[in-house]
């Protein structure tokens, strides 16, 4: 039974990776390494939280968050799309910027709890029929809405990037720009979208931390979550459905340690923290020494896309 | 509607005026934020002014700051000239500052200019290896070597935090997790705060100065940066040039790890890099990459280091203040160089729109 508890925090934990890997995942796909998750995700966090302690109103906190996510995101698009700047500086600027921005706007709210309302709202529901499923309905379907939106989101964004149009034409724009522009796909409109939804997403995986995840709001909620999810991204392959398995395994790490610690283990707990780095390079090099096309990054990946240059 | 042309190369004037220019709009703009932050932005600035040049104390405050970050900017430079993206100098640094740390472990009597030699060395050796790894994969299955080095940065972090945790954890401290003190014959020397590591600070730059504008391999580097095509065809070594690039690269950073544990924090701990490891990555681009602008920019930046630390002081403004103004003037500057190098055409006739 333990071991169940276990797994179910592991996929509460996960949930906010998932979030920000899944919209890192859309930037990707159309050719933008965007290193700003962390900020996007610190804005989102604050935001939300500031905006569900003033209104008590849990969908337009989490509404505000993603428009924090998403108004960072825009920044970050302004400067590497349309002014063409470098996109890992541009990035770690807009980290740097969503750190102090939080740090800044949540100064005043250190210490505050999460409204009564909102924590309701958001409190665990154990679903009808999925939820009796031995094991998996404790694990999967005993949780909160933000949770069960975020499985609904895993397979949107799979239907998105895979069976429509526009997700053939975002993949297309990630690997070969040209090629697009050449075959008449509207290129930055393209990026801009991907860009800005992926800063909602990122902002929406800051808010579960701020509105879910604790109760009180602590000096940095995000405290490198942002980081990890970029991590993800590779450690999935760029696949949504891996994303999920993986934010889990992550999640799982993430906590293991806080688990680990009565079992007097004879390795060092810290050790565990190296884990989903080690277990993402493991990949990155896996991928790259096997040549596998369809796993490795988008071929255009952290290049900007100029068309007057060809 | 319109369309965007790249400019001939810019006059220096035009680019001096548009970076000001840039700089000066960011800075109306944090105002704003500063006075919502409850403050005179005029004498916030001055005091980060005074906080920066004050006294003597305070001018070596801000070398203090200066020192990492532009050793830091110079060695991320070198491997960005050859168009490899090293953005792990975070780790590189943490790895250099623990080779220094294992130094003093192994033999913690050898005499100070002994020790901090051999200090200095074996950091440079630890954050050479930690950039190797990446270099190889990439010179080999074609890695990303962004994603790489951005990993490696958090295995150095974990890594150190499990040393400084468990397995170097002081017994002395009463349960503090902290790695001990270094001994005083492991201390760089200094005179009223300002300790030597300025001193090999500035031979390093006039070094790297030399390397990468007057020596072949610089201009290998460089070559190799422009097309690799190119680098071949006129026979340059790739391998060769690859390999001694990723260790002056990290080499340099692994130096700082060094700098930072004798000569500023004491001992090594998780929080000796202070994310400049980042900053330097930004330094380096904003200045084309050219060695004075990077003396420029890193002094620039550790004004604004110094000042932010200054100022939470002397006027409980948060840090964090600092931190958006600090991101506030890089959008700017970032949104500048569009100006620069890009012009915007209006088109005229319809007929001219293919």
């Amino acid at each position: 039974m333990e071991f169940v508890f276990f797994l179910s925090a592991a996929v509460k934990a996960g949930t906010c990776l998932l979030y920000a890997t899944l919209g890192e995942i859309i930037s990707e796909k159309v050719g933008h390494l965007n290193l700003g998750v962390e900020g996007m995700m610190q804005m989102g966090a604050v935001i939300g939280f500031i905006a569900g302690f003033s209104f008590g109103n849990p969908i337009s906190a989490v509404l505000c968050a993603a428009l924090a996510g998403a108004a960072g995101a825009l920044i970050y698009a302004l400067l590497t799309v349309s002014f063409k700047a470098n996109q890992t500086v541009t990035g770690l600027t807009l980290s740097i910027f969503g750190v102090g921005f939080a740090a800044f706007f949540g100064k005043t709210f250190v210490g505050k709890k999460v409204p009564e309302a909102i924590t309701t709202f958001f409190q665990p529901i154990k679903l009808p029929f999925l939820g009796d499923i031995p094991f998996i309905g404790d694990i999967f379907f005993n949780q909160s809405v933000y949770v069960y939106f975020s499985y609904i989101l895993v397979i949107a964004i799979y239907i998105y990037l895979y069976k429509t149009k526009w997700g053939l034409n975002t993949r297309m724009i990630g690997e070969n720009p040209v090629a697009a522009e050449a075959s008449g796909i509207p290129v930055d409109k393209y990026k801009y979208f991907n860009i800005v939804l992926c800063g909602a997403l990122c902002g929406l995986g800051g808010a579960f931390l701020s509105l879910v995840y604790i109760s009180v709001y602590p000096v940095n909620v995000v405290s490198g979550r942002g980081w990890i999810a970029v991590c993800l991204v590779i450690f999935a392959m760029w696949n949504p459905g891996k994303a999920m398995l993986g934010a889990y395994f992550f999640g799982a790490l993430d906590i293991a340690s806080f688990w680990l610690q009565k079992y007097n283990l004879p390795v060092s707990i810290y050790l565990f923290t190296a884990l989903p780095y080690l277990a993402t390079v493991f990949v990155l090099l896996f991928t790259s020494m096997r040549k596998i096309n369809n796993k490795k990054e988008p071929a255009w990946l952290g290049k900007n896309y100029f068309k007057e240059d060809r | 509607m319109f369309h965007i042309v790249k400019k001939e190369v810019p006059k220096t004037r035009d680019k001096i005026l548009i970076r000001v220019g840039a700089v000066l709009a960011a800075l109306v703009l944090s105002s704003i934020i500063v006075v919502f932050a409850g403050a005179n932005p005029i004498e916030l600035y001055i005091g980060i002014f005074q906080g920066c040049f004050g006294s003597i104390h305070r001018f070596g405050a801000t070398m203090e700051k200066m020192v990492p970050l532009l050793v830091l900017s110079l060695g991320v430079m070198v491997a960005f000239k050859m168009q490899f993206w090293n953005i792990g100098a975070e780790g590189q640094f943490l790895m250099g500052a623990v080779g220094a740390t294992l130094v003093v472990r192994l033999l913690p009597n050898l005499p100070l200019p002994i020790m901090l030699l051999c200090m200095a060395l074996l950091a440079f050796i630890s954050g050479a290896i930690w950039l190797m790894i990446p270099a190889f994969f990439k010179a080999r299955f074609g890695t990303n070597e962004t994603l790489f080095t951005l990993m490696l940065n958090y295995i150095a972090l974990t890594f150190v935090t499990a040393l400084q945790y468990d397995f170097w954890k002081d017994p002395a401290a009463n349960g503090m997790p902290k790695i001990a003190n270094l001994p005083g014959n492991a201390l760089l020397p200094s005179i009223s705060g300002f300790n030597l590591s300025i001193l090999f600070t500035v031979i390093i730059v006039l070094v790297m100065y030399f390397f990468m504008n007057k020596s072949k391999i610089g201009f290998e580097i460089a070559v190799l940066g422009e097309s690799e095509n190119t680098a071949r065809y006129i026979g340059i070594n790739i391998t060769k040039t690859v390999i001694i690039a990723a260790i002056a690269s990290g080499g340099l950073c692994g130096l700082v790890g060094m700098f930072q544990i004798s000569g500023v924090s004491g001992a090594l701990s998780i929080e000796i890099t202070g994310g400049l490891g980042f900053t330097a990555i930004i330094v380096a681009w904003l200045s084309g990459l050219k060695v004075p602008f990077v003396v420029m920019n890193s002094f620039f930046f550790a004004i604004l280091l110094q000042g932010a630390s200054y100022i939470q002081t002397a006027f409980q403004i948060p840090g964090s203040v600092a931190e958006m103004v600090q991101a506030i003037i890089l959008f700017f500057i970032l949104s500048s160089e569009f100006i620069l190098q890009y012009r915007i055409t209006l088109d005229k006739k319809k007929s001219e729109v293919a």
